[in-house]
């Protein structure tokens, strides 16, 4: 049936306005739900790069071991800590946006580090947690590298990423392909130079070097996007790196 | 198309009576139809986009499953309550809004609830919109009919689909990544060495599997393309 133009301007525009409050309306009431899970995925992600936490069940046990053995810092390009923003707030890492952060300069960038507590006494640092940012092949992907406290050896990796094919470039968030980073694997090389490590291209390959590992079959765009990622980022964390390492008698040959 | 329009055609011819059961032999047609001899997949051949994608593992088809017959059957019931209030004009545009906003519910909902789900199946729970069943049943069914009967025809497309997606990801786990619901079965009886496959893993597979499927429906039901 044929309705006048008033009819059909009239509808759209009731329609717009459901419609348009329906959303509005969902997304204000499930803000703090979303915010809550988007917080406990980033401390499982940085928890999860130096322990198993498949233990745990309830959120409440992993906020507050997050809270009982996380310490966080944001440093600069230089390795220095940098406590307040430019309005003079106090910084948190982790209220740090990574997607925001990574477009900006390198030199100017805000690098969040997260210190792992010993569990006995808490002045020991056991692992340190950097956070970092890159492109996969369809979207962003984020990764928290753990090094253990000699600031060489990889603890443990945590990936996540916004649009990688399930069961091709997604498999970076599995514990299978993380796992693989955890085989006494080495950033610096025995001269000294950070050499970062690259995911090779190709599945079930042996035989490979302490700054290797084994690679992800038809995701080879996504292994490039994380080695990218995690050259380009050890490089920025490469002055804290060997301050700490500097302070804490580590020999930096 | 021609498939697509004899349904059409079809569906119009069924007549209004008062007072018919609950479940009469037509509703129970209407259900029944699209899980075989009218599957939208392997019959009508539309959502083979999404059949292909998301189709890796079990657990994020299963989750797509359930998202794909909520959209489906609210999206019916919805634009069949508004049938006779629909301009024509525009009527594709209100029944793309309605899609639109009930797969953005499914993604805020899978965000606030499901976090590791809603990470997994990322892009392609906002491509239930584009999902052509979904259009097409607003289109051919939903714009003509009483809304339980509309209720009843997502339902069966729903289903229809749903059936299909999980037993080509069936397959496609078991023989890609040597699993079922993530849990190693191979592994489990003493199989260690079982060689994946990996082009079960690539889209390639899926149309593989699904070729074998069509394949099978039609040399049974002997429906051919006109």
């Amino acid at each position: 049936m044929q309705r006048s133009n008033i009819y059909i301007l009239v509808f759209s525009a009731i329609m717009t306005v459901l419609i348009g409050g329906a959303m509005s309306l969902t997304s204000v009431i499930l803000k703090p739900a979303q915010d809550k899970q988007v917080e406990l995925d980033t401390k499982k992600k940085i928890l999860g790069a130096v322990m198993d936490i498949s233990t745990f069940d309830k959120p409440e046990e992993i906020l507050n071991l997050y809270k009982a053995r996380v310490k966080s810092v944001v440093v600069d390009i230089e390795g220095e800590i940098i406590a307040t923003d430019d309005k003079g707030n106090p910084l948190i890492a982790e209220k740090v946006n990574a997607q925001k952060n990574h477009k900006i300069d390198r030199e100017e960038r805000l690098y969040p580090i997260y210190m792992i507590l010993n569990e006995l006494d808490p002045n020991v640092v056991e692992a340190y947690v950097f956070p970092m940012f890159g492109l996969g092949l369809w979207d962003w992907i984020s990764g928290y590298v753990a090094l253990e406290s000699d600031l060489n050896t990889v603890k443990g990796v945590a990936f996540d990423h916004k649009g990688e094919t399930p069961g091709l470039g997604a498999r970076i968030t599995e514990e299978k392909v993380r796992n693989r980073y955890k085989e006494n694997k080495k950033i610096f090389s025995d001269a000294g130079n950070l050499e970062s490590i690259t995911m090779v291209k190709g599945e079930g390959i042996t035989g490979l070097s302490m700054h290797e590992v084994d690679g992800l079959s038809g995701a080879t765009i996504t292994a490039k996007g994380v080695n990218k990622m995690l050259k380009e980022y050890l490089g920025c964390y490469q002055n804290f790196i060997m301050n700490t390492r500097g302070q804490n008698g580590i020999a930096i040959n | 198309m021609s498939a697509e329009e004899t349904v059409v055609e079809k569906e119009l011819k069924v007549e209004k009576k008062p007072a018919e059961p609950f479940l009469s032999k037509r509703r129970k047609n209407i259900v029944t139809d699209p899980l075989s001899d009218d599957n939208p997949i392997t019959i009508q051949v539309l959502g083979i986009c999404s059949a292909l994608a998301v189709t890796v593992k079990l657990e994020p088809t299963l989750v797509m499953s359930i998202a794909v017959v909520f959209v489906i059957v609210f999206a019916n019931l919805i634009i069949s309550l508004m049938r006779n209030l629909i301009p024509g004009r525009i009527r594709i545009i209100v029944q793309l809004a309605v899609v639109a906003t009930l797969v953005t519910l499914v993604s805020e909902f899978l965000k606030a609830y499901s976090y590791d789900m809603y990470k997994v199946l990322g892009a392609y729970v906002g491509l239930i919109i584009t999902n052509c069943i979904v259009m097409g049943r607003l289109e051919a069914f939903a714009m003509a009919n009483k809304p339980y009967d509309s209720i009843l025809d997502g339902l069966g497309s729903g289903f229809g689909y749903a059936w299909i997606i999980l037993t080509v990801a069936f397959f496609r786990e078991l023989l890609g990544s040597g699993s079922i619901f993530d849990f190693k079965i191979f592994e489990a009886i003493g199989w260690t060495t079982f060689p994946t496959n990996g082009l079960m893993v690539d889209s390639i597979g899926a149309f593989v599997v699904l070729g074998i499927l069509i394949w099978i429906q039609r040399s049974k039901s002997g429906y051919v393309e006109h």
